[in-house]
């Protein structure tokens, strides 16, 4: 089995923002529940944090293929 | 994983980062990628040149295509992120949004499918444009010296912590904005493209070359499987045009702001 171990890495890296995301959407969707008119304020809220917490994954993806 | 295993033993070429590379058409310039920024860049052009030959009242299927468009991003990305001053970045916003969105949904329009903005260049350039943007309104709205204060030094802080902080915060607003926003549009349309590719090509290989009961059932679901990968693919698209768009008004709208 020939492969990089990179990856590997990157599989490990990529739990720390999963998680994140997760709890970002947990708390988007318990806020909207809790109060369905807050949904459009919430929204982009979510999405913003949503796309910062993406951006450690995807550093790992670039340097995941830029390494050696 | 035995399938996996037997596939690459076999001969099966996993995708990767030389898939991204393409030969030149005419000349070396000339490559797939360029056609498909011109004809994304021709497509904007021609969409919202039709959507506002004939303004009326009463709109038209393409006027309230383009004005539908257009008040998406005025009300939901600039007016939200900036406030009322947002509404003169609306035209750069409107462009930033509808070349981004097309550029990346080249990735799944049959016969280009390819994102052409999984090329770094090209989120590079645009994530470029942003940042002299909101730097420049925030010298110009605040002056040099007390724009780069205010953001190296906010108030109500001892003192001691500046040392730590001030660099920090020099080094995310100035270099790690305009990297992140290019590296999140570049790696998330190279890391989609990537998936796509090894649904589709493993799937041809277990259907065609690897054969028997387990490969047509493995490479029929992995088939099956690009499809629905593909819609998703257009989601992550749109959603990603609107982040960078987003993130693009939310700069400005911080170097507008007076306090930070």
């Amino acid at each position: 089995m020939t492969g990089s171990l990179n990856m590997v890495g990157y599989g490990l890296a990529a739990i720390g923002p999963g998680v994140g995301i997760g709890l970002i959407f947990a708390a988007y969707i318990s806020g909207v529940a809790r109060q369905p008119e807050s949904r459009a304020m919430l929204q982009s809220i979510a999405i913003l944090g949503f796309a910062l917490a993406e951006a450690l994954a995807i550093i790992g993806i670039g340097l995941a293929f830029a390494l050696k | 994983m035995s399938i996996l295993l037997a596939a690459e033993g076999d001969g099966f070429v996993s995708p990767g980062p030389s898939d991204f590379v393409y030969p030149g058409i005419l000349g070396s310039f000339v490559t797939k990628p360029i056609l498909i920024i011109v004809l994304g860049t021709l497509a904007v052009g021609v969409f919202y040149y039709l959507a506002a030959r004939r303004a009326a009242v009463v709109p038209d299927k393409m006027q309230f295509a383009g004005e539908s468009l257009y008040g998406f991003v005025r009300n939901d990305i600039a007016l939200d992120a900036i406030g009322h001053e947002g509404m003169k970045f609306v035209p750069y916003l409107a462009t930033l949004f509808s070349f981004i969105a097309v550029l990346n949904l080249s990735g799944i329009i049959p016969f280009l499918q390819f994102p052409a903005t999984s090329s770094i260049a090209i989120p590079l350039f645009l994530a470029v444009v942003s940042w002299v943007i909101f730097l420049y309104q925030g010298i110009k709205r605040q002056g040099f010296v007390k724009y780069f204060k205010d953001m190296m030094f906010p108030p109500g802080i001892p003192w001691p912590v500046y040392i730590l902080l001030a660099p920090i915060e020099f080094f995310s607003t100035v270099i790690v904005r305009p990297l992140t926003l290019t590296l999140r549009l570049t790696f998330n349309m190279f890391a989609g493209h990537l998936v796509l590719l090894l649904f589709i090509l493993g799937g041809e290989y277990l259907l065609v070359h690897y054969g028997g009961i387990v490969g047509i059932a493995a490479g029929s679901v992995s088939l099956l499987g690009s499809i629905v990968l593909t819609f998703f693919e257009g989601f992550v698209q749109i959603l990603q045009a609107y982040v960078f768009t987003l993130l693009s008004a939310l700069y400005i709208g911080g170097a507008l702001a007076d306090e930070h």
